[in-house]
Formats: C-alpha cells, sequence, structure tokens
C-alpha cells in the first residue's frame, strides 16, 4: 500500500468541506493532481495544496492508497467521505462528517471527532480513539436509512442520536454516551460498555442495544422479560433482555414478533445496575468546593465554566442548576 | 420578442396540420409561428433533427402548499443534487425540485406550458407565489371542487344556478384554471376517519354520492363551457380491483355531450389511470386490467385520460387524497405528512420507493406502459407520471424510450426480480406497438393542448400559434431507447413564445411566463354571495377580503374569458 501524507500548513479561516480527501479521490493521481483537488470555505473555491504539504504517492487504486492526515484539523470537514476502500490515518481531532456515506475502507482517527460521522454508511470501519459528537452512524436530515453497514468503534464518549435510524452494522462505544439511542432503529448492533441515559431504543423497530453498565432512565415502552447467558463484543455474562418499542408496530417472521432488544448487563451483585437516577444527588466534598473557589478567585464565572471545569478536574456531571447555587453560595461566602 | 428566426430543414412532427417528418422549416417572428421571415432572422440548423411544437403538461404537481411541504420534509431529497451552474440560479431536488430546477428543466426537456393539477383554494396565493417562481413555463392551476362543502350542497339541493354561480366565484378568485376532482367526497370522508371506496358511497353528514358529485360538475362545467373539461383523480386510488371503480365513473359520462368554444371535445378526463386500473382483491393476485379499461376509453370519445407512468425511482408521493396517503404510510411505515384544508379538501405526502426488485411496483410500472400502448386515439391519451406521484417528470424521456422501442421496453420487463410474475399479471410482453414521433407530438403536444381548451394556442406549428418550438437531436431513422431518453431529456434548441430560452441544450434566457386562468361571466347571484359571505363568518379562519389571490400574485396573467351568463 502506498502512502500519501497530508500535513496542514496554514488553519483555514472558515470552515472547510474536504471531501476531496479519501482515496477513491486521490488513487492514480500525482502529488501535483491531489493539490489541484478541490476543497469549499463557504462559496469560496480552494485547492488541497492551499492548506497542506502533500508528500508521497498514491495506489493505483482506492485500496491500495493510504492517507495520513496531520495538525489542527478542528476546522476540516468529510475526511473520506464516500470512501469505498483504503486506509486514512488521522492524526488529529477533525469537525464533522468523518467517513460520512462511507462503503469500504478503514479510517482511523487518533483525536476526537465531531457530530454525524459514519453518517449513512454501508460498509469499512470508522475507529475513533478519542470521543464521538451527537448522530454517529445516524441518518441524514429527513432520511430513513441511517448506518447500513460497516463498524464504528469509539475509544471514549459518544454523544446524543447515536445510531439513529440504524438498519444494520454495528457501532461500539467504549464510554458512556447521551440520550437517544438508536431511535427509529431497524436493525443493527450498538455496543454500550459504559452507561446510557435515557431513551435507549425509542421507537426501535429492530435491532440489538447492549449496554453494559447502567441506563439510566428505561423507555416505558420496553418490557423485560428474563436473563439470558450471552456474550456481547466477546464480554460474557447474564444480561436482562428488555423488548421493545411496544409503542411501535413489529413484524413477523415465522409466526413470531420481531422486536427491538435491550441487553443489559448483570452485576456480580446479581441484579442489573442500581439506576444512576437513585442517586443522582452529587455532593462536593469540602476540598473539593475550596479547588473550585481557588480556580476561580476573583473572577465571576458562569455557570457552564464552572459545570465544565467541575467535569473535567473531577470527571462529575452535575446539573446547572446545582452549579448556580454553588456559584451564590461562593459569592455569599466571600 | 422582435427577434426572427428560421429552423431550417428539421422533419417536422405537428399532428395540429397532420405534418408527419416532412422535412421543412418553421419561422418566428413577434413570438408567433409565422409562414415566412425576412432575411435577417437567425438560422437555426435542424437537418437531421427532430422538431416540434413546445410540450404541453397536463398534468404534475409541481407548485403549492403540498409540493412545498414536500420539500420541507424531505431535505434528503436535495442531497448531492444542487449543483451551480454559474449562469441559472441555484437548483436542487430530485423527486421534489426547487421551483427554479421545476422550471428549468421543464424548459430543457422541450416543455413549454405546465399545469398544476390540485390547488386548494384557500392556499391559491401560495400556488401562485410558486407559480410565478418557476421559470419560463406558462402555468396554470386547476383548484379542487371535490370536496367542497358549496358543492356538496348546492349538488344536494339540485340549485344549479348556484353550483355555476360558485364555481364562476371560485376560478376568479383563486386565478383558477380548471375543475379538479381528487377523491370526490372520500377527503371530506376522511375528515370523519372514513373514506368512499365506490362512487355511489355516501359521504358522513353530506349525504351525497361521488358519482352525484361528478355528474352535478361535468354538468356545470358544460352549461358554462369551460376551456378544459372536468379533470378527475376518482375514488379508491391504487388498491387492488380498482378497476370497477374507475369503470363505473367512465359510465358517469355516457350520453354527456361537450359544449365550448375552444376545439375541445371530451367531458371528462379521468388523470394518472395506471393507479386505477388494478385487478385482484390483495397485493398477491395484484394484476393489470389496462385492457379492460383502455377498451372502455377507446370506445368513448368524450372521455381523455393521462397514463401516471411509475418510472421506479424512489419519489414523493402527495396528493388531496387524505386517506390514500395514511393507507401509503400504513404499507410502507416512511413518514407521513397529512393536512385538513378547512372546507375544501384535505392532502397527504408519503415517500415511496419504486423498486423493481417489488413485484407490485413492476407491475405498476407495466400497467402503466400498457395503458399508452393499447390507446387506439394518441389524441385522447396523454404521456405523465403524475409527477411526483409515479415518478418526477425528469423522468419523462425514460418513459418515451420504454413506449417507442419495444426492445427496450423488453429488456426492462425481462430484468425484474419477478419478470415471470410480472409477465403473468400483465399484458405488457405481448405488446410490441412502438409509439412514433408523430403520435408522441399528438400524446405530449397536440392533444394535452386540445383537452385543455388551447389548442389555437399552443401544442402546434400552424401560422398564428404561440412560437413554442423545441428541437431534437434525434430522427425517425435512430430511434432507440437510448438515444431517445438523450434526446428528449434535453432539447437542442426551444423557443418560448418566441424567445430562444435553450441553446446547445442549455439555459440562455428567462422571459416573462405567463399565468393562465378562466374568468367565467355569469349572472349575479345573491344567494351564494350570501352564502360564502355567511360561510366564511361562521367556519372559515380567514377573512373573505384575505381570500383572493390579487392581481400582483400574478403579474403576466393570460385571461381566458368565458360569457356564461
Amino acid at each position: 500500500m502506498d502512502t500519501v501524507t497530508l500535513t496542514m500548513k496554514m488553519q483555514p479561516e472558515l470552515y472547510m468541506e474536504a471531501e476531496t480527501i479519501s482515496p477513491d479521490q486521490f488513487a492514480a493521481k500525482s502529488s501535483e493532481e491531489i493539490g489541484a483537488l478541490p476543497v469549499y470555505m463557504g462559496n469560496e473555491h480552494h485547492t488541497l495544496s492551499d492548506f497542506f504539504d502533500i508528500s508521497g504517492n498514491p495506489g493505483k487504486t482506492a485500496a491500495d492508497t493510504k492517507i495520513v492526515v496531520s495538525g489542527d484539523l478542528t476546522k476540516v470537514k468529510y475526511i473520506g467521505m464516500k470512501m469505498t476502500g483504503g486506509e486514512v490515518e488521522v492524526l488529529g481531532s477533525p469537525d464533522m462528517y468523518v467517513g460520512a456515506w462511507m462503503a469500504g475502507g478503514t479510517i482511523r482517527v487518533k483525536g476526537n471527532v465531531d457530530s454525524f460521522c459514519g453518517m449513512g454508511m454501508t460498509g469499512g470501519e470508522l475507529l475513533i480513539d478519542g470521543n464521538a459528537k451527537n448522530y454517529l452512524g445516524a441518518a441524514y436530515r429527513g432520511d430513513w436509512r441511517g448506518m447500513q453497514g460497516g463498524r464504528i468503534v469509539v475509544g471514549g464518549n459518544a454523544g446524543s442520536d447515536l445510531a439513529l435510524f440504524m438498519r444494520g452494522g454495528e457501532i461500539i462505544v467504549n464510554g458512556n454516551v447521551d440520550v437517544h439511542v438508536a431511535t427509529h432503529a431497524e436493525g443493527g448492533t450498538v455496543v454500550i460498555k459504559g452507561n446510557a441515559k435515557s431513551r435507549v431504543g425509542g421507537q426501535m423497530v429492530k435491532g440489538d442495544i447492549y449496554v453494559l453498565g447502567e441506563i439510566e432512565r428505561m423507555m416505558p415502552s420496553y418490557k423485560y422479560i428474563g436473563d439470558e447467558e450471552i456474550q456481547a463484543d466477546g464480554i460474557s455474562g447474564t444480561y436482562q433482555v428488555w423488548i421493545g418499542d411496544l409503542g411501535e408496530r413489529h413484524g413477523k417472521r415465522k409466526g413470531e414478533t420481531i422486536y427491538g432488544k435491550i441487553y443489559l448487563k448483570v452485576k456480580d451483585t446479581g441484579k442489573a445496575a442500581e439506576s444512576v437516577r437513585a442517586a443522582r444527588k452529587i455532593r462536593l466534598s469540602d476540598d473539593q468546593k475550596k479547588q473550585i473557589k481557588d480556580a476561580f478567585a476573583g473572577k465571576e464565572p458562569g455557570v457552564q465554566e464552572v459545570r465544565a471545569f467541575i467535569s473535567d478536574t473531577f470527571g462529575i456531571d452535575i446539573k446547572p442548576m446545582q452549579v448556580s447555587r454553588f456559584i451564590d453560595e461562593m459569592r455569599r461566602k466571600e | 420578442m422582435a427577434d426572427e428566426y428560421i429552423i431550417r430543414n428539421g422533419h417536422v412532427y405537428d399532428p395540429k396540420q397532420g405534418i408527419k417528418g416532412d422535412v421543412m422549416d418553421i419561422c418566428i417572428a413577434d413570438g408567433k409561428i409565422v409562414s415566412k421571415v425576412s432575411g435577417k432572422a437567425k438560422e437555426i440548423d435542424a437537418t437531421g433533427k427532430t422538431v416540434m411544437a413546445g410540450a404541453v403538461e397536463i398534468h404534475a404537481h409541481v407548485a403549492g402548499p403540498k409540493v412545498n411541504e414536500g420539500r420541507n420534509y424531505r431535505p434528503e431529497d436535495k442531497l448531492f443534487t444542487c449543483k451551480a451552474t454559474g449562469k441559472t440560479r441555484m437548483e436542487g431536488g430530485f423527486s421534489i425540485p426547487t421551483t427554479f430546477r421545476t422550471g428549468y428543466n421543464y424548459a430543457r426537456m422541450g416543455y413549454t406550458t405546465v399545469m398544476e393539477a390540485a390547488m386548494p383554494p384557500l392556499y391559491a396565493r401560495h400556488v401562485h407565489e410558486e407559480i410565478k417562481d418557476t421559470p419560463i413555463v406558462d402555468q396554470g392551476a386547476y383548484p379542487v371542487f371535490g370536496n367542497n362543502w358549496f358543492v356538496f350542497e348546492y349538488l344536494k339541493n339540485n340549485e344549479e344556478t348556484n353550483v355555476n354561480a360558485y364555481i364562476s366565484w371560485l376560478l376568479r378568485v383563486t386565478k383558477g384554471y380548471a375543475l379538479k376532482l381528487v377523491n370526490p367526497g372520500g377527503s371530506e370522508a376522511w375528515g370523519w376517519g372514513k373514506n368512499c371506496d365506490g362512487v355511489h358511497d355516501p359521504v358522513p353528514y353530506f349525504d351525497i354520492t361521488p358519482a352525484e358529485i361528478m355528474t352535478g360538475l361535468m354538468k356545470a362545467n358544460e352549461q358554462l363551457g369551460l376551456p378544459h373539461s372536468i379533470h378527475v383523480h376518482t375514488n379508491n386510488l391504487g388498491n387492488p380491483g380498482n378497476f370497477e371503480t374507475t369503470l363505473d365513473t367512465f359510465r358517469l359520462t355516457e350520453g354527456v355531450k361537450p359544449n365550448n368554444k375552444f376545439g375541445r371535445e371530451q367531458v371528462f378526463h379521468h388523470t394518472h389511470v395506471q393507479f386505477h386500473s388494478y385487478g385482484g382483491d390483495n397485493w398477491g393476485n395484484f394484476e393489470s386490467k389496462a385492457k379492460e379499461i383502455m377498451s372502455y376509453v377507446n370506445q368513448n370519445k368524450n372521455i381523455t385520460i393521462d397514463l401516471g407512468c411509475v418510472t421506479l425511482d424512489e419519489t414523493t408521493t402527495m396528493t388531496a387524497d387524505g386517506p390514500f396517503e395514511h393507507h401509503l404510510t400504513e404499507l410502507n411505515h416512511l413518514k407521513w405528512a397529512n393536512l385538513d384544508v378547512e372546507l375544501e379538501t384535505s392532502s397527504g405526502i408519503v415517500p415511496y420507493v419504486y423498486s423493481p426488485d417489488i413485484k407490485v411496483c413492476a407491475i405498476q410500472w407495466a400497467i402503466g406502459l400498457e395503458l399508452g400502448l393499447l390507446a387506439k386515439d394518441p389524441m385522447r391519451t396523454y404521456i405523465t407520471t403524475d409527477h411526483p406521484n409515479a415518478g418526477p417528470f425528469t423522468r419523462y424521456p425514460r418513459v418515451f424510450g420504454w413506449l417507442m422501442d419495444a426492445k427496450y421496453r423488453n429488456e426492462r420487463l425481462s430484468t425484474f426480480k419477478h419478470s415471470e410474475k410480472v409477465n403473468d399479471a400483465t399484458s405488457l410482453g405481448s405488446l410490441d406497438r412502438e409509439i412514433t414521433l408523430y403520435e408522441l407530438a399528438q400524446m405530449t403536444r397536440a392533444g394535452p393542448a386540445k383537452a385543455l381548451g388551447l389548442t389555437n394556442m399552443c401544442g402546434g406549428l400552424a401560422p398564428g400559434m404561440d412560437a413554442d418550438v423545441s428541437v431534437y437531436n434525434i430522427n425517425a431513422d435512430r430511434l432507440d431507447g437510448a438515444s431517445i431518453e438523450k434526446a428528449f431529456s434535453s432539447a437542442d434548441q426551444v423557443f418560448k413564445s418566441g424567445v430562444l430560452v435553450v441553446d446547445n441544450n442549455e439555459i440562455v434566457a428567462e422571459p416573462a411566463k405567463r399565468t393562465f386562468w378562466v374568468d367565467v361571466k355569469v349572472p349575479e347571484n345573491k344567494q351564494v354571495e350570501r352564502d360564502v359571505a355567511m360561510k366564511f363568518l361562521k367556519y372559515y379562519s380567514m377573512n373573505l377580503g384575505n381570500y383572493e389571490v390579487s392581481d400582483h400574485f400574478a403579474p403576466h396573467p393570460y385571461v381566458i374569458e368565458v360569457d356564461a351568463s
């Protein structure tokens, strides 16, 4: 496999639409031709070479081509869009739509990605070492065909609306996910190794969701039907099986109704994890409070600022209302 | 306007004058076809090419609230379809293109007159705003009458003069062109959670049947002498076994004679007949009844139809037949939009994928073509796809290909997943007829123009008519499917009212377009005036003063005046 290396030399002023960074576009081109490929910023046309140093040569076909992109990619969208083969390695944290509509090949991102990655994907592998934002493996706005094949693996957390309208393929999230998982799904598999919040499998007709951590609030339209000994992404154990979404239509196969299923791992204590909701009220220790006070001494911090600080420093997510009360408390004591 | 043109040496097909491919010159001056031009005329060489009048679209959903709602709720229809040409306005969309793409694409295909098939009177302003925004093509719109409370009440009480006065009023305030009936009675029944499955199935509360509604409006249409006949989409659309309802509907026209000064010979136009020609009693034994339908149509000269051919694409169905759209969303489980338009009509929208791998879709495809091939009188059978319901209008060239080249058609027929079942359910495989270029001109130009009462204006190339002319790079020597599709997708030259709008397959001008509407004079009718005022006070959510489509909505009107006083 031949490798082309793109190194960012100038950060774009606006967000850049770089759907041309794909083995399909690069294959069998000279580095000049690659440099001349168009990228868009708003209504302006630019070329790849305006922003990237390009070295190395691509293979004859997409499958023989590897692309390595490095630099601050936070303003670059659409890397690997519609790719059908080959490899893309992203050394950084790109913006939205990485691997959107990809059909084959591999993308590895050694950072975080923004929203809408792996959208409408039909094949291939999208590996994200860091976190992914919302709408990972989802459908395009209005479309009913989300992820249909392939595999997405997230090392960290994923945001909301994961696997919206999923119809096939597999998504594995090693961390936690936000609300709305596999909404409207009609197939496919989602494995969440951390915790999920609420609205897991809403309006799901078919498909499997495995949650190895906790679900903060189970949809009322899911029904517990018993325990099963199974494996989820190689992790075996006892899982509670829930079927749903009972508010939706469900097809039949061989006389048996097909439901969407949520498998919730039973902890060693012998029961499914206690709902996070029961222990929701999080109290900060005096030591933590002091740290926050010191960090914002002499400032007038906003709620989100303090909340982000708490999240980054202590790894806890506190409701904005509670943060707001805490700020008032700090002010009063001053 | 002042430009003169002469299109030299093309093979001219003009059913209006009976010209069947003769090599001749067509002259254009001052927006009209003329018999000769001065030496200053610009020459267009059409040697080896086909010259026809600008085509006339009799039935398409291209403007108005439901089309726009379709655009709104299907952003995925625009995905990857937007291209900037640098010369025209930004275009986008496939099954429900933007107004700009609608106008441009019709023009590129050589269409110069396009009728919007269903205008809810309450939203007539919206329809006219979109018509105004659609470039190039002349347009008109058919207000829907088939589920209107005024019509129900007047017809129920046999108040003929009141029906006529109401029609006259509604056509004027909505700037409408003809009387459209969609699932007569059924869309109103939908407001009660019901439907009218047959023509003798009464409407809840109003206690009037679809047959009475259709007969009543047909009679009124002829008493008034409107340019177009009533334009009907009858009950029971899209259900297996519905051909009997369709034949029952056709029989309502027996003995009714046309009365008008526009050269129209039919009293009844039935639209998208493909959706109404189904046998069987479930989707398993679903079959074509095109033969039965066409044998009736062929024998009865007071009926015209359009086909509604399925093009096997992913499209967006939209109709004022509210209950049908609900039925459809229950079938395919895709998203559904539904609206009730107060006292007048309802509508629904559902995306639909006509897949060649699904037996029913393939049979529907075959039925549309069967109807066209079984037509004995191409002047009474028009090619449509009921855009966007059976497929987008941009697929017309492909439909032409299937109708004009038996080999091309059979290739498609034999490569379906369920080809054998399709052959069992239809007779398409046994039809070897190929529509000729002359017949095509009848089915897309002269025929619809005549049915619309515009036969002296468009759809022909006789001197004195509007200079709407299309030049296609094809001729009778090479009529294979692929070439037909290519040539008719993109005309070499198109003239609209004497202005060259398409040259070398590209849009080059966007002249002012016209809005056709019909102004019928009837004797003053205080009763109807009072009824309208009362209904607006009592039921409408809108003031009567805000209802009328004022003149600035149609900046270039072409008013057809009819005197029925």
